[in-house]
């Protein structure tokens, strides 16, 4: 697929790193001239997919998570975060509204939130390999 | 994690600052938790002024003081919020259990 940048982030699943990450997105994201809402909601949903490999991919001890963000025709802001953690087992029921295997601290919304921020989303899991999620959001051009 | 609190005529305000994430959201939902136990207020203030990101750990920290204040029968409401939080409020349809006001006089 062509592109016309791009970049990659190595990061531990510190909690740290979630303010981190959106905000090298956002940065990235830059380039496209998005709005303050376009940005908002981009920094939320990488917020979310980010916390989730912290949380759920890795609930015992810390382990790697990619986030890799391309440019796309038409732009168009394309974005990874693959982790190698412990897999979702029902990728359908994890996506459900206020379905969470977190305690009270979570609210379950995170998938919600990135379906309803980004144009498209697919998450792909296996058991002990790890999750992928690709999310990608069309910045519109302004007059 | 950062915030202030006081109380007046049985009004319990707490101002929330910077980014509230997963990161913090524990630290939040605990110390709110403390302040409405110890004031059993009759309405509790979610002050979002200085708060300029929530993800959906800040969704947490909302219905964990909605569920402190349910228990001494008490209201909850939400104030201050700038774009991006209101958003992520309307997108969970949070703003259909916390009444949500502009400004609180």
């Amino acid at each position: 697929m062509k592109f016309d940048n791009y970049m990659i982030l190595d990061f531990p699943s510190k909690s740290a790193n979630e303010a981190f990450a959106r905000s090298a997105v956002a940065c990235f994201a830059a380039q496209l001239d998005p709005t303050l809402e376009e940005l908002g909601d981009i920094r939320t949903a990488v917020s979310e997919a980010v916390t989730n490999c912290i949380v759920h991919a890795y609930p015992e001890k810390l382990g790697n998570i990619t986030l890799r963000c391309r440019i796309l025709k038409d732009n168009v802001l394309d974005i990874v975060v693959k982790d190698k953690g412990i897999g979702i087992p029902d990728i359908d029921q994890a996506r459900r509204p206020s379905y969470t295997t977190g305690g009270a601290d979570r609210s379950g919304m995170g998938f919600t939130i990135m379906e309803s921020f980004m144009s498209d989303l697919e998450v792909t899991s296996a058991a002990g390999k790890g999750t992928t999620v690709h999310m990608r959001r069309r910045i519109q051009r302004r007059q | 994690m950062h915030f202030t609190s006081f109380l007046e005529e049985g009004r319990l305000t707490v101002a929330l600052t910077g980014e509230i994430d997963h990161h913090c959201a524990k630290e939040y939902i605990r110390s709110i938790a403390a302040k409405i136990e110890a004031y059993t207020p009759d309405v509790c203030i979610l002050d979002f002024q200085e708060v300029s990101f929530v993800d959906s750990s800040g969704i947490a920290v909302v219905i964990n003081a909605l569920r402190n204040m349910a228990q001494i029968e008490g209201k909850l409401l939400l104030t201050g919020l700038s774009p991006q939080p209101l958003r992520v409020f309307r997108a969970s349809g949070i703003d259909k259990i916390v009444e949500i006001r502009e400004a609180v006089s």
